[in-house]
């Protein structure tokens, strides 16, 4: 019986066609999507934090009214992420409770610390400019709505990579102080950016059933050497350089070779080990106690307009 | 302390003023105010729409997927319902 309806199910995926709320779907499929969707969701709401960092410092009015937009974007691709998760069958009190348990993970880049004005460049341009790779990608992920928030986040969020990039071109073209803290940021994030598309294909653990359910479209790997070739253009184009010796060319493959990458470093912060790993959840489960009275007010608002 | 989830509703927004209202995704909100400007600030900070619905998500009714086959079944054969299906000389304009 069950045999069937996965006839049935992997043919629909071959053919193209979404896969909606109620529609069956083995149990795995539901899983991976649960995992990946609130990961990517969690991340969302957790990268508010680095970035959020800087808003009372931003050099400018025109710089801090930007990012505040900025900010509040991904509060919003949180909110569409978690909407689309929650179709799955999962409360938002699972998914909130599983990121503050350490259950859920979030992505391992907001682990790094955000320590002078051009690292908002910095993640604008090269975190924003790798999650966007990604995202174009699961634009044709197979689940209809997770489908459908990627649309809506890809079209929003290339104006938070242009808004890194002209942080980024600003102080690599301003005085010698501010190029260092440019090139500086680069090279503490350079390394992370590459990581963030997971690990090479050979040692990555839910690839296989991912691609075949069409949850993923493009392979780790696939998708880094895509921001790799974009990015090493746009870094020269400003003058900042990027701090990997390996880094070349390749007539052969028309791709730029690249160094190794330290997964040792990666999984270290995973485990838990990052600068910011407590700080970032310390601060959710924080603000989660200190707004609880909002929605205990807004109940206690609404059960008295009722009577 | 309670973790009191509030109500899902969801989200239609009429892109600009005579086209349809196209749902865009859901919220959670404890009453009719709240999530009409839930949805404003999250599904239109750039102008996306000219009005805006929200509705609880038990109120709505869908058709089940897996039963889409007999459910649509009477409108598969009448395909007199074309135009394609009534054969017009080609001379004829404007019909």
């Amino acid at each position: 019986m069950t045999d069937n309806y996965e006839k049935n199910f992997q043919k629909k995926i071959d053919s193209g066609k979404k896969i909606e709320p109620k529609d069956w779907m083995p149990d795995k499929y539901r899983l991976h999507l649960i995992r990946q969707i609130s990961q990517h969701a969690h991340s969302e709401i957790i990268g508010m934090q680095p970035e959020g960092n800087w808003i009372t410092r931003a050099p400018s009015l025109r710089a801090k009214m930007v990012l505040i937009a900025k900010v509040q974007d991904e509060a919003g691709h949180g909110l569409y992420l978690y909407s689309a998760c929650e179709s799955l069958g999962i409360t938002r009190d699972e998914l909130i409770d599983q990121l503050q348990t350490g259950k859920a993970k979030y992505s391992n880049i907001f682990n790094y610390p955000t320590l002078s004005w051009a690292d908002i460049g910095v993640i604008g341009w090269l975190v924003d400019g790798a999650a966007i790779v990604n995202q174009q990608s699961l634009r044709g992920t197979s689940y209809g709505p997770y489908a459908r928030a990627m649309v809506r986040i890809c079209r929003e969020e290339s104006f938070h990579q242009r808004q890194g990039y002209e942080i980024m071109s600003k102080m690599s073209n301003g005085t010698k102080e501010q190029q260092q803290m440019a090139q500086d940021a680069l090279n503490r994030w350079w390394w992370p950016s590459l990581m963030m598309f997971g690990p090479h294909d050979a040692d990555s653990a839910h690839s296989s059933n991912a691609m075949k359910w069409k949850i993923k479209r493009e392979t780790n790997d696939a998708l880094r050497q895509i921001f790799l070739d974009r990015t090493v253009k746009q870094a020269d184009l400003i003058g900042l350089t990027i701090p990997d010796p390996d880094l070349k060319w390749n007539e052969k493959t028309k791709h730029y070779d690249f160094g190794k990458i330290d997964w040792d470093e990666f999984w270290q912060v995973v485990e838990g080990n990052g600068f910011c790993n407590k700080e970032r959840i310390a601060n959710h489960i924080k603000a989660h106690k200190e707004g609880i009275w909002v929605k205990q007010a807004a109940l206690a608002y609404a059960k008295k307009m009722e009577n | 302390m309670s973790k009191s989830q509030l109500p899902v509703w969801e989200v239609f927004v009429q892109p600009k003023s005579g086209a349809s209202f196209q749902h865009v995704g859901s919220l959670h909100a404890i009453d009719k105010e709240m999530a009409l400007q839930n949805a404003r600030d999250l599904y239109t900070r750039r102008l996306e729409g000219s009005c805006i619905w929200v509705v609880k998500s038990d109120h709505i009714i869908s058709s089940k997927p897996d039963d889409q086959k007999s459910f649509f079944d009477p409108s598969d054969d009448k395909i007199y319902r074309y135009p394609s299906y009534f054969k017009v000389s080609k001379k004829v304009k404007d019909l």
